[in-house]
Order: structure tokens, then sequence, then C-alpha cells
């Protein structure tokens, strides 16, 4: 159907007037039946027919229309007594304080009045700030006023007891103002008096905020649903309308018979509360009105509000068509910018190909592969606008039919390109381009580089793809989006994307000095990382040819590259300041060639800014890294994998003489302790400034437990084999740290809650083992075990405690910093930086005068400067040796 | 009376705020501001492409405009001191309310 293209310039919003309603309505709804006997629904109810037509070939009455074309038709309700419209109870109350309760003018006088009105003219238009801040001063200074300055009536103090009730407090006591009597007082107020309140009278006069006529929804907006037992279940809108429809109709026969006032008020409180609860359900104050099964109803307001209403779940945020979901898990195999994607799901998501002449034959053998085999097409698009569905279709008569200018629905194949999402999206790399891979299988497939912008392990993760359809979005994707784009991030100026885990310790025990590789050895761990090309001299030549790990990682080196930098595992004992070491742990390349330091974390590790990889990618540009992703890396996988890399429970034991230093070393801990608690005691304990007696105690014990710590660390360290699976994790940073490797093999320590020892449980204990008051080590959560030697029981609860705490921190983290981040996308969502670097809104006002105030861009700078000089200095000039 | 208030201990902490009179032009956390001539203004103006009112705002009432001396409808410079640029340059409106 052929729609007529506009452009909204802008949108106006004003209120309806009684008379505009029953404009709008084709007919008063005057009973709260829905339906006869027969079940056909009845005239002047609230599924009267002339609302819109819904069910299938049903023509519309008003209209003409189907059910698919009819937009639908208001109705109206003749409210017998007028109510409040909840939505507009602060805007009266405002109203009724500024105005006169006898001739309706606002309470200032008329040269006040006048002087306002030129003043509001002249800022409309162009400060609409300014004249909504001097509409608020108008209000407050009129009501102070408590004679009125027109008429000389006294004015009384309007309470507003919300949502709906006002009163007047008159010098005889507290009056409730009806409705009928708040509406006659709006009436008075004059369109100029009006306007300086803050109504455009032309399009919401103060009055039409009390309802005299309610407008019914047409049945497209409450739609009944049926259920498979037959039964009709009716909107909530619906019963909410039928509940006023019947108070309404009650109040009518009361005030036609003559009914004691009292039942009148009682009744049009009723229809006082319907009325509200319709418009909104979930009012201060005020009881939730209820389905028959207790479930709260969803008032107008309800569908509009919140996650999941109108405004963020279906106008801001859909759900969309050429969009997969599924369960991802690793492949070491792919490139970093592919995708592993199922068959099954190649086979739904399509993409519109036009057929050309050089492209038919292509296309004619996805036609005749059909919807059923992979590579195949869905649907055939004739020059006219038909959608042929392959399914159904005579595939062969259709495949011979093709012409060029006809549109193909092709299956997803190698080489296409998509969006891949993992949520939370929290910075840009959460959704990256891919090229596919159709693969077998029923997950998705990604390479465990891309792991970390993503942040995404295989424990279950889901993640989301997307097929862009246009030329234009296709376009964008694989010139901005795709992966390779992203290794460098915009958060800190380095690469976000590298080696994690297995990545890490392979690319350390390649590069160890001990690493020697045979013949065999070098060429299938080359052949595995694709290298083509001549091998270089063997280190060693008799009584084997021996090659080193750095001779292979050298091989995909430029042969221009220089660096030098401290390795992660140059610490401790291990420190290397620079290529005059022992230790091997100072990086230093030459001329393309790795001479010194093995690769660990710090070389090849993601989110190490600065690093060897970093300077790679800047320098040789993302193409080439993506090879060295591709390559490189998958040599270091395929070197574990032959060599072996486990953990055992060995790893972590400690060789007798090494427990006995340990327990020595903590058992004088725990008398210092107990020192210090005696000092305490006695009173002779020194405070530390600004804190009291108290906290001081709790300091000095905290830190002679994490002394203690220190010298357990040395001892430990010192045991073991620095060629431990678990120690070269820990070293290179692959896994896990020097701590954790402590509290497996020496004791746990300090089990803490909110920063404090555990001493919250008991009166004046943690746990009824201990006496009351003891303040010692043990009582307050120091573990002296190790997970080696296991815990006691009365240690694991206190570790159970301080676990419990970091389970509890992510939670509330997770949520807090998710709506932070919701705040600041709003606020900062349409700013840009101009061609003139600076930052500004939509409407030109500036927000910076330089983008960042130095005018960096942090993804092109290096970590976050825009220029790191000793780098320059190096690549010129070069060094000895 | 006002001998009588001064012996009264909350009012003599407010008398003793009255009397410290700071030059707030001094104080380490007030960047350096200046008032922009009116051909200086309209040069800025110029380059930066804009409407006075699209700067951001400063108000009259501001301690600062009042100690420097501008007037509504000036423009204001400051020299910030930037952890990113070492010093940058902003400009503000100084608007009347």
């Amino acid at each position: 159907m052929p729609v007529e293209e506009k452009i909204i310039k802008e949108i106006e919003f004003g209120i309806l007037s009684p008379d505009e309603i029953r404009r709008l309505s084709v007919t008063a709804i005057v009973t709260s039946d829905l339906y006869d006997e027969d079940g056909r629904p009845i005239h002047g109810g609230l599924m009267d027919p002339r609302l819109g037509a819904i069910a299938p070939g049903q023509v519309c009455p008003t209209c003409g229309n189907d059910a698919r074309t009819c937009p639908g038709h208001f109705g109206h309700i003749e409210l017998v007594r007028p109510v409040i419209h909840v939505g507009f109870a602060k805007y009266i109350h405002e109203a009724l304080r500024a105005t006169c309760r006898r001739c309706g003018r606002l309470l200032l006088n008329d040269r006040i009045i006048k002087r306002y009105a030129i003043l509001y003219e002249r800022l409309k238009e162009r400060w609409p700030l300014l004249a909504r801040m001097l509409i608020a001063v108008v209000r407050k200074r009129a009501a102070e006023v408590t004679t009125c300055p027109h008429c000389g009536e006294r004015q009384y103090k309007i309470v507003f007891d919300k949502p709906y009730t006002f009163y007047e407090e008159r010098p005889e006591g507290r009056i409730q103002l009806t409705p009928l009597e708040i509406r006659s007082r709006l009436e008075r107020i004059p369109d100029g008096d009006a306007a300086l309140l803050g109504f455009d009278p032309k399009k919401a006069r103060p009055e039409w905020t009390i309802l005299t006529v309610l407008p019914v929804p047409p049945s497209q907006v409450r739609p009944s649903i049926v259920l498979e037992t037959g039964i009709r279940a009716e909107d909530d809108l619906t019963h909410k309308l039928a509940d006023i429809v019947r108070v309404n109709e009650r109040l009518r026969e009361l005030l036609d018979s003559g009914a004691p006032q009292q039942l009148i008020d009682e009744h049009w409180l009723l229809l006082q509360y319907h009325v509200a609860t319709y418009i909104d359900n979930e009012l201060p104050r005020i009881p939730v009105a209820r389905h028959r099964g207790g479930r709260p109803l969803k008032g107008l307001a309800q569908r509009l509000k919140g996650k999941e209403g109108r405004i963020r779940g279906n106008l801001s945020g859909k759900r969309v068509d050429y969009s997969a979901r599924t369960v991802i898990s690793p492949d070491p195999n792919l490139s970093i910018n592919e995708v592993g994607v199922p068959e099954e799901i190649a086979k739904v998501l399509t993409v519109r190909v036009p057929v050309t002449s050089w492209n038919i034959e292509e296309m004619r053998r996805y036609i005749l592969n059909g919807p059923g085999k992979w590579p195949g097409a869905n649907y055939v698009i004739t020059p006219d606008g038909r959608k042929i569905d392959l399914r159904y279709a005579d595939r062969k008569k259709i495949a011979e039919a093709l012409a060029p200018g006809w549109y193909v629905e092709r299956h997803l194949k190698d080489g296409d390109i998509v969006l891949f999402n993992r949520q939370p999206s929290l910075h840009r790399m959460s959704i990256m381009a891919h090229i596919v891979r159709v693969l077998p299988g029923r997950t998705f497939r990604l390479n465990l580089l891309v792991c970390p912008p993503y942040n995404a392990d295989f424990d279950g993760d889901e993640m989301n793809l997307h097929v862009p359809r246009t030329e234009e979005a296709l376009a964008e994707a694989r010139e901005l989006m795709l992966v390779h784009y992203h290794i460098l991030s915009p958060r800190y100026g380095g690469p976000i994307i590298g080696g994690v885990q297995d990545y890490v310790s392979g690319a350390y025990l390649l590069t160890i000095k001990a690493t020697l590789l045979s013949l065999e050895d070098v060429t299938d761990v080359l052949s595995a990382a694709g290298y083509r090309g001549e091998l270089p001299e063997p280190a060693i030549i008799s009584p084997k040819r021996m090659w080193t790990g750095k001779q292979l990682v050298s091989l995909f080196l430029p042969k221009d590259f220089n660096f030098r930098g401290k390795a992660r595992v140059s610490a401790g004992i291990f420190s290397c300041e620079d290529e005059w070491c022992w230790n091997d742990s100072y990086v230093l390349i030459k001329n393309g060639i790795l001479l010194f330091g093995v690769l660990d974390k710090k070389a090849v590790g993601a989110e190490q800014p600065e690093n060897m990889m970093h300077w790679l990618i800047k320098e040789y540009g993302s193409d080439y890294a993506r090879e060295i992703y591709d390559k490189m890396f998958k040599m270091f996988i395929r070197y574990i994998e032959k060599r072996g890399f486990t953990m055992t429970v060995d790893d972590v034991a400690l060789p007798h003489e090494a427990k006995e230093k340990v327990r020595v070393l903590l058992q004088e801990a725990e008398k210092k302790v107990y020192e210090i608690i005696e000092m305490y005691r006695q009173g002779k304990l020194e405070a530390v400034p600004g804190r009291s007696l108290e906290e001081s105690l709790e300091l000095r014990i905290l830190d002679a437990l994490s002394e203690v710590r220190k010298h357990v660390e040395d001892v430990v360290l010192n045991y073991l084999d620095p060629f431990n699976n678990v120690f070269i994790m820990a070293r290179t940073g692959a896994r896990g740290n020097e701590l954790n490797i402590i509290q497996m093999a020496a004791f746990l320590g300090q089990q803490s809650v909110r920063g404090e020892r555990i001493h919250r449980g008991y009166r004046d204990r943690y746990l009824p083992h201990f006496r009351p008051g003891d303040l010692g080590a043990a009582a307050r959560g120091f573990v002296y075990s190790s997970f080696y030697d296991g815990l006691s029981p009365i240690e694991v609860f206190f570790h159970s405690a301080g676990g419990r705490e970091g389970l509890v921190d992510t939670a509330v983290r997770t949520s807090q910093s998710g709506y932070m981040q919701r705040r600041l996308i709003n606020a900062l969502q349409d700013l840009r930086v101009e061609y003139d670097g600076t930052v500004r809104t939509p409407y030109g006002e500036i927000i910076q005068y330089r983008y960042g105030e130095d005018g960096v861009d942090p993804m092109k700078s290096a970590h976050g400067k825009s220029v790191n000089v000793d780098r320059q200095i190096e690549r010129v000039i070069g060094w000895r040796i | 009376m006002a001998s009588k208030r001064r012996s009264k201990s909350s009012a003599k902490a407010k008398n003793v705020r009255r009397k410290v009179k700071i030059n707030i032009l001094e104080h380490e956390l007030v960047p350096k501001h200046e008032v922009l001539a009116p051909e200086e203004a309209a040069k800025v103006i110029k380059e930066l492409g804009v409407r006075p009112e699209q700067l951001p705002w400063i108000r009259a009432s501001d301690p600062i405009v009042r100690e420097i001396g501008a007037k509504p409808g000036d423009i204001v410079r400051i020299y910030r001191k930037s952890p990113t640029a070492g010093e940058s340059v902003a400009y503000r409106y100084v608007v009347g309310y």
C-alpha cells in the first residue's frame, strides 16, 4: 500500500476539551455489559463494533475498512458528575491557589499582570527556559496573596490531599471542594490570566483538567483474547472502563431518583476512584485496583511507564528480524574477525541479493537448493515486488524464469558480514562485525582472543547476531566495525584484544631459554600457525639441529621492529633492569629478532597498554595485527598443547621445612597480636592520630597480620620450583597471583566483612566457640589453615562470611553501575566532536572548547598521551648493541 | 541590641564568618577569569562560529563574576588547569539571573 511520506517537524501536546472528545467519539457508552446472550457485542457497550473492526473479515461500520486497515475509533462516556484527572491534580492545585475563588482572576493587580504578560510574550520565543521560570514566579507571588485585588474577596488556603482531594481552609473549618466547584472556579479564569499560569488557553483551558466526558479508546487498544478453553478474557482497560460505566449509570439513577446526598457523594467518590485508577493504578495512598485473582490491573500510565513500558520497551528498543542468539563456544582455528555460525541458523537468516548477469548462475543454484538445503534461498522477489516463498513454489520453474532485476533472499554463507554482540553492551567493542563461517554444530564459535572485548567466557554465555541488509549498513560494518579495527580500545589507548590464560603460559613456555625444538616440532608448530617461508638457521647445530622458541617468534615480527621493556615475570628474585641479566625477564627485540627475554602477559596479554603488541599494532597497522593474532598466537597454544600443561595438588605442597617456618611465623604473629591486645587492655596502647583506641587496636592487629603474610610469601615463593605449574601461571599473569598461591599452600589469612575483622554474630563473639570479648586473631576471622591442609569447621564459617560479602558486592555493583551507565548515556548521547575540535550538542551549544581539552583521540593515542616521546626517539635512533 | 546579640554563641560564629573576608581571586581552586573587551568578545564568537547564548552560561550573581565586575552580556575567559592539556581556555557567557 503506497503511503504518503511526511516529515514530522514538531509535536505539540494539549488537553482534549469535552467538546473535542464528543466530536472524536463515534458512540456514547451507556452499558457495562459487553456481549448479549448470543455472544454478540452490544451496541453502546464497551465492545461496540463501531469502535473498530478487530476480527479478521469483519468490516468496520464506521470507516468501512477491514480489521487490518481500520485504525479504530474512539467512543465516550458522559460522566454524570465531573471527576478530577489525577495526572493534572498538581496543576489544578496551582491554578486554584493563584486565582480568586470568586472572580477567577489571577491574584495580582492589573498593572503587574500586564507587565508580566508583556515580559512573558517576549521571553516565550527566545528564552523558553526563562519563560518557564517566570511562570513559577507568577504562581508563587499570586499564591501568597490573601485578598483579591480585583473583587476584594478574602482568599483561603487550598489544601491538596494527594492524589485527588482538595480542601479549603475557611474560618468555619476545613471544607472539601467538589470537582464541580473546582471546575466552575477554573472556568472563571480569563484566558490572559491562564496563560500567565502556564496554560495555553487555546490548547489547554484550566477547566479541561476536570473530566466531564471520558474518551473510550478503540477496541484495538484493548483487544480481548480468546483462551484455548473458548472463554473470552477482556483487557484490563476494558474491565476498568466497565467499572466506570457501571458506577456512572448507578450514580445517574441515584440522581434521577433524588437519593440522599450522602449516598450520592459515596458513589461520586467511587467514580473518582475508578477513573483515577483507570489512568494510573500505582497512585500513592490509594488502594490498588485488582483483578478477581488478586493481580493488580494495568492502568494507562502502567502501559507507558518503565523498562517494559511503551516508551522504553517498544519505541526506544524493539525486537528485530534477521537476528539470532545461541550459546557461544571457542574455536582457536577461526580468525579473530570470523564467527562460526551453525548451519541451522544460516538457513534462516537471509541476505537479499539483486540478480545480475554475473551472479545469475549462482543464484539459480541457491534457488534449486531451496530453503531446506544449505546454501540455498528462502524467497525470490520479482521485479514487480511480488515475494515468492520457495517452500511452496516450483523451484525449477523459478530458477529458469530468473533474470537480472530480480532479488533472491539467499542463505547466509561464508564471507558475509554480520554484527556480533554480547550483553551488557557497555562499550563500542560489545558490538563488532565478523565474517561468517558456516560450521556444523549448534553454537556460535569465536576466537578466544576476542573474549576480552566482549567480556565473554564459555560457561554458558549466549551472544546475539544481526545481519545488516542494506549496502550502506554492510559498508559501514565492513569498514568501521570489523574486529581488527577495534584492537585498540578508546577506553585507555591500548590493545583490548590479546591472549588470556593458556596463550600467556604458552608464549612464556615457548620463549624461555630451556625450550629447544627439533625440526619435527618446529614444522608442526609453524604449520599450525600457518607460516609459509624459510626456516632460520638452527640455534644448535650439533648433535641435533634444534631451534629456540625465540627464533620462532622472531619469524612473525617485522624486520625493522625494535622494542625493549620489562617482562611481567620481572619481579622479586627474577627481576631484570636491562638485558645484562641472568633472569631472561627483560624483553629485547632488535630488527625484528627477539634477542632476549620471555613473552608473557605484559607482551601478549589483553588490556596491556604500551607493550610489544601495542607498538606492533600502532606501527604496522590493523591488518598486520590481525595476521599476527591469527598466526603467532596460534603457535603459542599449539606449543602448549604439544608440551602439555596442567596443575596438580603437588604444585602447592610445601616441604616440611617450609611448613615449619610458616608455622613459626604464624606463631610469632599470634603472639604479637596478643601483646597488642594486652597493651590495649592495660591502656598502654597509643592511638593512631584521628582514630579511637578501638580503631587503633584493629589497625595495629591488621598490620601485624598482613606483615606476616609478606614474610610467609617470601618463604613460600623461595621453596617453590620456578617451573612449578601454578607458579608459572601466577608469574606470567596467565591466571592467579602470589596471594592465591599462599592461600593454597600456606594459610588463608584474615577474612573480612566490610573491611573489618569479622565480629558480628553472637553477642561479643562471632561463634559460640569463642569466649565473649575475645579479640584474638583466631576469634576474629584469621584462618591459619591453607586450602592444601583444609579448613577447620570454624574457619569455614569465617571464610564463607567473607565469600558471601563478595557475592553481594558484585550483585550490588552491577545494578548500580548499570543505572549509572544508563544515565550517562542519556546525558551524553547526542554530543559530537565538530570539525573545529569543539564538542557540541545538536543545537550547536558548546560543551568543550576542545575535545578532552587536548583534542587527543584516546584510541589513536599512546595510553592517553598524544605521543610517547621515548618510543619515537627509540624508533629513530635505535640503541647500543 | 547589637552588642547583646554578639554575646550569644550562635551569633558569634556568624559574626566571625563575616569578619574573615577572603579574596576568592587568590584561592587555589579558583581559576583565572577575565572579562573580554567587546571587540575581543566579537572575535571569539566569530572564531567559534556560535551565538553568544550557545556558550556555557555563568550567572551574574556568581561570586567570581561579581569579583571581576562582569555584566550580563559579557563574555568571560577562563584559564583552567587541565590534567590532559596543562592549561585550557574556556569562555562563558554572563547571563542576568
